[in-house]
């Protein structure tokens, strides 16, 4: 059998045309995976007999081996994993029993490591654990970085609309200049990227797979693009809308190793394989409400090939890298690809500063005003402010003021990060001017008010612009920080420069590039600002 | 030297003060005292520290209240208790300038600016007016060669003079000033006297806070001698001082 066959031509068949790229890619993961059956046919690090698969399957040689550190991310949550209700230091979801499988069947105890989920490949790369999972999605950089075990279950693209849309809404062709969301660095991701080119929808990037659901449901939205799994788990969860039964791409989940652990990864295939033979992980998959008639065509399509290649397989090496020359794309082409998409998400975090920076130092003037020039309640309530605001994580007033409050007021997500910022460093901003206000030696101030100047022009004249001289080094300082900080409100959908950078490494596989690429252009923005805030400390510093 | 001569002199003099009262918390500063400067007087307070010198200038300025008594500068009076808002001082801020021991010159702004500040901004007098005041001031101060100075860039003397042309800058019939030449060399202090000299001759009531037993023989009409809060002496310097 050839690797093209491994992959059912019914399932590409079924699928419109603008998806047939990722088509194209799924079957060739699918020959991938299994072209590693040659090597795995006798895998070097399992045991001669994979046992079967069931519970207490531990024997005590498990114990005296080191355990299984498998990597995943319990804020995914169920049905891949997920933290137990009764022991929340345990886990559980499907990945959490495959990796238990793996883990048997290496005669070895699981033991899990959280990671954040876009984390989970630098992590295993660097060797934090042996083998990462969480609904990890098969793609050509993977496997061009990693070694990839062959895929365990195959998910569908599949695009969620409100209940109104579903009779007018199937495809991404219908979403012109509309907002479709999903998971940034997905394959669904790239998918949006190429109908922004094709059909002009507007992408929207998340962190996470929950809340593309919710701003589907109150508007914010037009449709999310995202795995059937988690389509159906957010139907169950929030409602309101539909899932567009036509899938528009096909995927697969796979487990990743660091590339230079393709023995184990060889192991991991088998003992894969033989719990696909014995229905041990179709057990799992019903138990997690997840298992369809598609999953045992494509289980038996990838041990259907894993066979054929067995028997045809002639002196492929155990340990040769994996990698496709078809999925190989150049670092080159990459870097060619992203730089534009990098330059123009610069633009937004400089926009994005510059905006919420006015903010702050307006707001910060007035605070720091009043906590001076103020009567007793007007400076508590400004104390208040300073003081929550300081005291909370802006993630968490970011979350507040775009999600926790879309019932009284829907901003969008830009204008969100600039007024969360904007507050955020208002806060900060007000100490400083304050400060400042207070270094002002109170006999000039005596001065002014004796030549008749009224308070407020002694502040406008006299106390306001002496202070600014004080506080305009720490301000530039201020704001050099605010454009790194500005890479928070990625949380909020917005995608700036360290969130296409992100986007960027996850899609090329690798931080070196994309990380020394979006370091450049911060330093390009940062560097001149540190220089011009020295320029001014040393021309306007009080002598 | 010649500057404006004050125009708005009162009959009652530039400045009266009766039987004034002021305390730290329990600590009574004031006890009680009593001040005339009549226009065209150069009067100096001496006293040792502590003795309530600066405390005279404050409450003439507004800048400290009093707990009784009465203060009337160039007819406007002011009263016990609180300090009223700035926009009830207007008058008063029209009719006395005062020049600090540190200047308290306005770092940011250059001499002329500085001079130019009040007339425009706290007395509504056009652009043009201010600076033909100002420039005129600082000429006559002999500063005007440093016009486009900042104060960290003067010398103590230079500062000193540019603090009284902006004192000045609005003509009040009472000048204030609290320990001229702390910071002044002798020839310098010379100077100083004949400037404040020819102030009062124009018709300007000058009270002069000081340490400066020499300075104060020289230049002034009358020396008070302040203790505990009281006048212990006043009269001549000839009378007063040794």
């Amino acid at each position: 059998m050839t690797a093209a066959s491994c992959h059912s031509g019914s399932t590409s068949s079924s699928v419109p045309s603008p998806t047939r790229r990722v088509i194209a890619w799924a079957a060739v993961m699918l020959a991938v995976g299994c072209g590693q059956a040659a090597s795995d046919a006798v895998p070097a690090a399992v045991p001669a007999a994979v046992p079967a698969a069931g519970p207490a399957r531990q024997g005590p040689a498990a114990k005296e081996r080191p355990p299984l550190r498998w990597g995943g991310d319990a804020e995914g949550g169920a049905p891949f994993v997920e933290a137990d209700a009764i022991t929340p230091t345990k886990q559980r979801g499907f990945d959490v029993e495959i990796a238990a499988m793996i883990a048997q069947g290496l005669g070895r105890v699981p033991e899990f490591v959280q990671v954040a989920w876009a984390s989970i490949e630098q992590s295993v790369a660097r060797g934090d654990f042996a083998i990462g999972m969480s609904g990890i999605e098969d793609r050509p950089a993977l496997r061009e970085r990693y070694a990839v075990s062959l895929p365990y279950y195959e998910f569908r693209e599949v695009l969620a609309v409100r209940t109104a849309d579903s009779a007018r809404l199937h495809r991404l062709a219908d979403f012109r200049g509309r907002r479709v969301g999903t998971l940034g660095g997905t394959m669904a991701w790239t998918m949006l990227l190429e109908a922004k080119t094709q059909h002009g929808i507007v992408p929207v990037s998340y962190d996470d797979d929950v809340h593309p659901y919710s701003d589907l449901v109150s508007g914010r939205l037009d449709a999310v693009l995202l795995d059937h799994v988690l389509a159906e788990r957010s139907l169950k969860r929030v409602g309101g809308f539909v899932i567009q039964p036509v899938p528009l791409a096909i995927g697969y989940y796979v487990a990743v190793l660091a590339a230079r652990d393709t023995a184990l990864r060889d192991s991991v295939n088998a003992i894969l394989r033989a719990r696909m033979r014995d229905g041990s992980l179709e057990a799992t998959f019903r138990t997690w409400s997840v298992w369809e008639p598609q999953q045992a065509q494509f289980q038996r399509r990838v041990l259907d090939s894993a066979d054929a290649l067995a028997r045809t397989a002639t002196a492929a090496p155990a340990t040769a890298p994996v990698t496709p020359r078809a999925a190989r794309v150049s670092a080159w082409a990459t870097m060619t690809t992203y730089l534009p998409a990098l330059l123009r998400a610069a633009v937004i975090t400089l926009l994005l500063s510059v905006l919420a920076m006015s903010l702050a130092v307006s707001l910060g003037m007035l605070v720091a005003s009043g906590r001076v020039y103020g009567g007793p309640v007007v400076r508590a309530a400004l104390i208040a402010y300073v003081e929550v605001i300081r005291g909370t994580p802006v993630l968490l007033q970011l979350f507040v003021l775009y999600y926790g409050l879309s019932d009284v007021v829907r901003l969008p997500a830009f204008a969100a990060a600039v007024i969360g910022l904007g507050l955020n460093y208002a806060a900060y901003e007000s100490e400083i001017y304050r400060s400042a206000l207070l270094a002002i030696p109170p006999l000039q101030l005596e001065a002014a008010r004796i030549l008749g100047l009224s308070e407020w022009q002694v502040l406008r004249l006299v106390r306001g612009p002496q202070a600014m001289r004080f506080a305009l080094s720490p301000m530039t300082n201020d704001f050099v920080a605010l454009l790194k900080d500005s890479s928070l409100v990625s949380v909020i959908t917005v995608v700036e420069l360290t969130k296409q950078t992100a986007i960027y490494a996850t899609n090329a596989g690798s931080w070196a590039i994309p990380g020394a690429l979006c370091a450049v252009v911060y330093l390009a923005m940062s560097l001149p600002l540190s220089h011009v805030a020295r320029r001014l400390e040393q021309r306007w510093s009080p002598t | 030297m010649s500057l404006s001569p004050v125009t708005n002199g009162a009959t009652t003099g530039a400045l009266r003060i009766r039987g004034l009262h002021v305390e730290r918390g329990t600590q009574a500063i004031l006890r009680g005292f009593d001040l005339d400067v009549a226009a065209g007087e150069l009067c100096v307070v001496m006293g040792s520290s502590g003795a309530g010198k600066s405390t005279v200038l404050r409450v003439v300025t507004a800048l400290q209240p009093f707990s009784s008594g009465t203060v009337s500068v160039d007819g406007v009076a002011l009263r016990p208790g609180a300090l009223p808002k700035e926009s009830a001082l207007r008058a008063l801020r029209e009719r006395v300038g005062m020049v600090f021991q540190s200047h308290a010159l306005f770092e940011h702004l250059t001499v002329l600016d500085n001079v130019m500040l009040a007339p425009m901004h706290g007395h509504g007098q056009t652009r043009a007016a201010a600076l033909a005041r100002a420039t005129h001031l600082l000429e006559t101060l002999g500063v005007l060669p440093r016009a486009t100075a900042y104060p960290r860039e003067l010398s103590g003397g230079e500062a000193q003079r540019v603090a009284i042309a902006r004192a000045l800058a609005i003509n009040p019939p009472l000048l204030l000033m609290d320990e001229p030449t702390s910071a002044l060399d002798p020839a310098r202090r010379a100077a100083l006297g004949h400037s404040l000299r020819a102030l009062a001759a124009d018709g300007r009531g000058l009270l002069i806070v000081t340490h400066d037993v020499d300075f104060a023989r020289a230049v002034a009409d009358r020396v008070v001698v302040l203790s505990h809060g009281i006048i212990a002496e006043q009269g001549p310097a000839a009378e007063v001082l040794p």
